[in-house]
């Protein structure tokens, strides 16, 4: 070994702010590891980056469908019980959530 | 012989003749299930099962699916039976609905009994990221059943249900089904529903069969296939799945794919892949060389796709509609809080990856470049099929690993679908079926071919199933 | 005098009046029970899958269609994401890079006839979010809230235009005919205050005869286009005391207060937001075949503005006749089908005055009254033949209203046919020689005292008399003109 490790691909404030936007909320340590970790895969997801795709357009769907449309007939809801039924805090017949700021 | 050890055919078979009773099939089974040495099952549907058997039993005629038990991957949505994904996240929750395919096999006279162990969210390549159990391998129980679908796999392997249904993104049924000596078969995608199934992957993810002769998953294949309403990428199915009855490979062109053969597969599969080459070969086939020189790429490839797509999928568990949230005094912290503390690491890992692929300054470099890439995947799939009528290479570069093996590290996990990725990848159908073992160790053949050539590829995989007489039994079930 | 030009282009969310909502079949509904109108789709249930609803493609053609844009032949949907309990898949499906509308171009027209060209950036389809409601009084001081999910995923067109409009005034002009044009379309009740339509503007200021563009704030969510006009207002004089001041204007969304005048500034988010847009697996592209653009093209009603110019260049309206006549499709309707049938200036005014105003006492609408658009012609022909005065006709008009008769029948009935020449001067020959001190103030040139003799001729005559022949008579018996 040379002592030597590539500069991580990710660093530790875009794993934070990466954390924030998914509303996932991790320990310093987890923090730490998802940063190597990350890194890591990255590192190996990373040839994609220098690839040459010019002129290639993505595919988004590999199945050639187009307006596949619904008729504007109403079907039954479910009974406010069902939609209710797992919800963990019903308020008014409403679910529940706590203040927002 | 055991009722359990009865394919599907041949229990549809003794229904038909009076020689047995679906509350009789359903018992044997539920016998095993209840047992569950390889702790396949998440949830069992004992009463339900039951009932549904005697009702059918009392039917003038039978449904065509006669009143056989089957598994079901618990990323399915089934009403009233708890439905977890794996997660903690779903800890408990009673679905208000049912899966379209799961609806259609039981109007054919399926009868679910229960729910089977899998990787959270469908995640990972061993089960071993359920929230709630690992899945032992039957053919050893050190060993991983492969995943995300290794409760499925295991079930059928261990014949507590002769057949089940599995999902597949990147090779979550071909991988375990190889691993697990049986067979499995990831459809075209848009073939069946995807409504109820629990998104993993949008763009990639497929249910399909498992069973134990190629046969058994044509018969549950057929019930299943067809546009569902409820699902804007599901396609009609031209004609229907036929059951294959092929003994010979006469005039068929198999392509092996070059990239897929070489470092990394390990040498007992390569050998175990290479003699049912020549098998083929024997049958009658013709067998070339086939390079995809982006089939490497697909594993990168994937994983931007697949994060990308589960980081905005799994967002809708917050804990308000459904769920356990961790309390909080405020929105904020309840989300992240609830998020953090139930999702396991590597579902975190996919969404934080995926979340950096999508934002804003990275969508261009990666999720942008990764899905031009999957076009020249598709391109390259395309022109491999003008030459040739089957891809052929193995399902897994390695036999089933011992349990932890590959915890620490996420990307030697990630490479044991390097073979089934691509094919996902360009949306097409593929079956892996057992071709012999490494150590004691079954392995899979995957074939793949062009989108809706499923009937081709089960007549194939039937011939080579036939010749090979590849013995399902794990060492534990020999008497 | 200001050195400052506006610059306000405005963001227009419609809720379409389908029958079901955007991605699946609950039916649309207001005011009732919360989460009476919710499925495993809307309430996004782990597994579920959006289908796109018909009607709501037709509509939103429809729309880009009457703003003039192009129609994109092929079009996707795109994830917004971002977390509100509001928004229960945490993204909100709508159209990103390619919505179904290009560009356009919609022109409103001022009260002096001056047009307010208005170009359409685009017209996008996409889903409305749910109910949420703030118990315990406002946002940040709420302890807890509640989500109604009936409303979330009902169908939404995004309008949004360029910042082509320079005052408050122009730009509810803009938005009140573009209303207008909706109604007309049949594709939104296009109600302020229920939220079916709400309006964002995009407020900025720049010195006059510059041709940059300022920094623009977002003044959100106004229910009423009086409110969102004093908004624009307030916002343009916060923005110019603040460059007067040597200041800058920060980018960020306000809230005008109706009830202070003041603009705030909604607390900025911790974080930017990155709604990491992505194509939607789940859904194909829409792609309008273009007969069937070309048959809903075909099904476009007469709009506002083409009618308004009609009405006038054709029909002899004012400008104003106009305006009123076009307020609503049925309003509209019943003037063409009267105006068909007799002289179209007499009928607007009939239609828009009396009726209207008599009609208003008993809270109905002409199209729903027992009046029908031939009645109304039929009296204004009565009118013109001088058979009824114009008093009489409006007493005429009130019998209709009760009886729903033809009008002859009514002044038939009532006798209200107008007295010959001969009968009425019988009748103001008496009034002069019963009135001599009015007669006499007349004489003194009090001209005025004139509306004494007609009021009390109307009164004898039970209005059967016509006013302008009153005065003629009185004059005549007074004064020997």
């Amino acid at each position: 070994m040379l002592g030597y490790s590539p500069p991580p691909m990710i660093d530790e404030s875009t794993v934070r702010h990466v954390a924030r936007l998914a509303r996932l909320r991790l320990s310093p340590e987890e923090e730490q590891v998802m940063q190597q970790e990350l890194s890591g895969i990255l590192g190996h997801i990373d040839a994609i980056t220098s690839m040459d795709l010019d002129g290639v357009p993505p595919t988004t769907h590999v199945i050639a469908l187009e307006n596949v449309l619904r008729a504007d007939v109403p079907r039954d809801s479910l009974p406010r019980e069902e939609a209710l039924r797992e919800a963990p805090d019903v308020v008014d017949d409403s679910f529940g959530v706590p203040r927002m700021d | 012989m055991a009722l359990r050890d009865l394919t599907a055919a041949q229990q549809l078979a003794a229904l038909a003749a009076g020689e047995t009773t679906s509350l009789e099939l359903v018992d044997a089974h539920l016998a095993a299930v209840d047992a569950d040495p390889v702790q396949a099952f998440l949830a069992v549907d004992a009463d339900g099962a039951r009932a549904r058997a005697r009702e059918i039993d009392a039917l003038p005629e039978r449904p065509p699916l006669g009143g056989v038990p089957i598994a079901i991957k618990d990323a399915l949505s089934t009403r009233d039976i708890v439905t977890t994904s794996g997660s903690r996240m779903l800890e408990g929750f009673r679905p208000v609905y049912t899966a379209t395919c799961v609806d259609r096999l039981e109007a054919a006279g399926a009868i679910v009994l229960g729910k089977t162990n899998m990787d959270e969210f469908a995640m990972g390549s061993s089960t071993e990221n359920s929230a709630y159990q690992n899945t032992l391998n039957p053919w050893d129980h050190e060993r991983v059943p492969g995943g995300s679908s290794g409760g499925s796999a295991a079930s059928v392997a261990e014949r507590q249900v002769p057949w089940s249904l599995g999902s597949d993104t990147g090779g979550s049924i071909r991988q375990p089904a190889s691993l697990c000596g049986i067979v499995g078969m990831k459809p075209t995608y848009g073939a069946i529903s995807r409504y109820g199934l629990i998104a993993f992957a949008s763009s990639l993810d497929q249910v399909g069969p498992f069973a134990r002769t190629v046969e058994d998953a044509a018969l549950l294949l057929r019930h299943m296939v067809g546009r569902d309403p409820m699902d804007s990428t599901s396609l009609d199915w031209p004609g229907e799945i036929t059951v294959p009855t092929a003994t010979d490979l006469a005039g068929v062109r198999v392509g092996v794919v070059d990239e897929l053969m070489g470092e990394g597969v390990e040498p007992g599969v390569r050998a175990a892949v290479e003699a049912s080459l020549g098998v083929m070969e024997d049958l009658g086939a013709t067998v070339v060389p086939v390079s995809l020189p982006s089939a490497l790429s697909g594993l990168a490839t994937y994983y931007v796709i697949a994060p990308a797509e589960c980081s905005s999928n799994l967002a809708r568990f917050d804990g308000i509609r459904y769920g356990h949230p961790i309390p909080a005094d405020n929105l904020l912290d309840q989300y992240e809080l609830t998020r953090g503390e139930l999702f396991g690491p590597e579902v975190k890992r996919r969404i934080m990856l995926g979340t950096f692929a999508l934002a804003s300054g990275y969508y261009d470099q990666y999720y942008g470049r990764a899905q031009r890439l999957r076009t020249l995947i598709v391109r390259e799939f395309a022109e491999a099929f003008s030459g040739v009528d089957l891809l052929a290479s193995p399902t897994s570069p390695t036999v089933a690993f011992p349990l932890g093996d590959r915890t620490a590290d996420p990307y030697a996990m990630y490479m044991a679908d390097v073979c089934t990725i691509p094919v996902s990848l360009a949306g097409l159908p593929a079956i892996s079926l057992p071709c012999g073992l490494a150590d004691g160790l079954p392995v899979g053949l995957q074939l793949a071919g062009p989108a809706f050539s499923e009937n081709r590829l089960l007549d194939a995989a039937h011939a080579v199933e036939g010749a090979l007489a590849f013995d399902t039994r794990p060492p534990g079930l020999m008497t | 005098m200001s050195d400052f030009e506006p610059v306000i282009g405005v963001e227009i969310h419609v809720q379409l009046s389908t029958h079901t909502k955007m991605f699946c079949g609950c039916a649309l509904s207001f005011g009732d029970p919360p989460n009476t109108h919710t499925c495993p789709v809307c309430l996004a249930h782990p597994g579920v899958l959006p289908v796109v609803n018909e009607e709501a493609v037709r509509r939103a053609i429809l729309i880009g269609l009457a703003l003039g844009c192009e129609i994109a032949p092929r079009s996707i949907f795109h994830r917004k994401n971002y977390f509100y309990p509001d928004l229960p898949k945490a993204y909100q499906v709508s159209q990103f890079d390619i919505p179904i509308c290009g560009r356009g171009e919609f022109v409103a027209v001022r009260d002096d006839g001056s047009e307010i060209r208005v170009g359409i950036t685009r017209a996008h389809l996409e889903e409305d979010a749910a109910k949420l409601t703030h118990l315990g009084g406002r946002r940040a001081g709420a302890e807890e809230s509640v989500v109604d999910f009936n409303r979330g995923g009902t169908p939404l067109v995004e309008i949004v235009t360029e910042p082509d409009l320079r005052s408050a005034s122009d730009a509810v002009t803009f938005l009140r005919q573009l209303r207008q044009t909706l109604l007309f379309l049949g594709v939104s009740d296009c109600s302020m205050e229920e939220g079916s339509m709400r309006a964002d503007a995009n407020v900025s200021i720049r010195p006059v005869g510059s041709h940059g563009f300022g920094t623009k704030t977002e003044l959100k969510n106004m229910n009423s286009f009086r409110f969102l006009e004093r908004g624009i207002e307030a916002e343009i004089t916060r923005q110019e005391g603040i460059l007067r001041d040597g200041g800058r204007v920060s980018q960020e969304t306000v809230h005008y207060e109706p009830e202070t005048g003041h603009i705030t500034s909604l607390r900025s988010k911790e974080e930017s937001h990155d709604y990491r847009y992505f194509p939607e697996p789940d859904l194909v592209p829409v792609a309008p075949d273009p007969g069937w653009v070309g048959e809903l093209r075909g099904e476009l009603p007469e709009l506002p503005l083409a009618l308004r110019r009609r009405m006038v260049g054709e029909m002899g309206l004012t400008a104003e006749d106009a305006e009123v006549l076009t307020e609503s499709p049925e309003l509209v309707a019943y003037f063409m089908d009267a105006a068909a049938l007799a002289d179209p200036k007499a009928c607007a005014n009939w239609i828009r005055g009396e009726l209207r105003a008599q009609l208003r006492e008993v809270g109905t609408e002409p199209w729903e009254s027992r009046v029908s658009p031939a009645h109304i012609a039929a009296l204004v022909d009565l009118l013109g033949a001088g058979t009824v005065s114009v008093p009489a006709a409006k007493e005429v008009l009130a019998g209709m209203i009760e009886t729903g008769e033809q009008p002859d029948a009514v002044v038939e009935a009532k006798g209200l046919a107008q007295m010959d020449e001969s009968d009425l001067a019988a009748v103001i020959d008496a009034l002069v020689e019963a009135n001599p001190d009015q007669a006499q103030q007349l004489r003194d040139g009090k001209d005025k005292v004139i509306g004494f003799f007609v009021g009390q001729a109307m009164k004898q005559t039970n209005g059967r008399a016509d006013p302008q022949a009153v005065q003629r008579l009185v004059r005549a018996a007074v004064l020997g003109d």
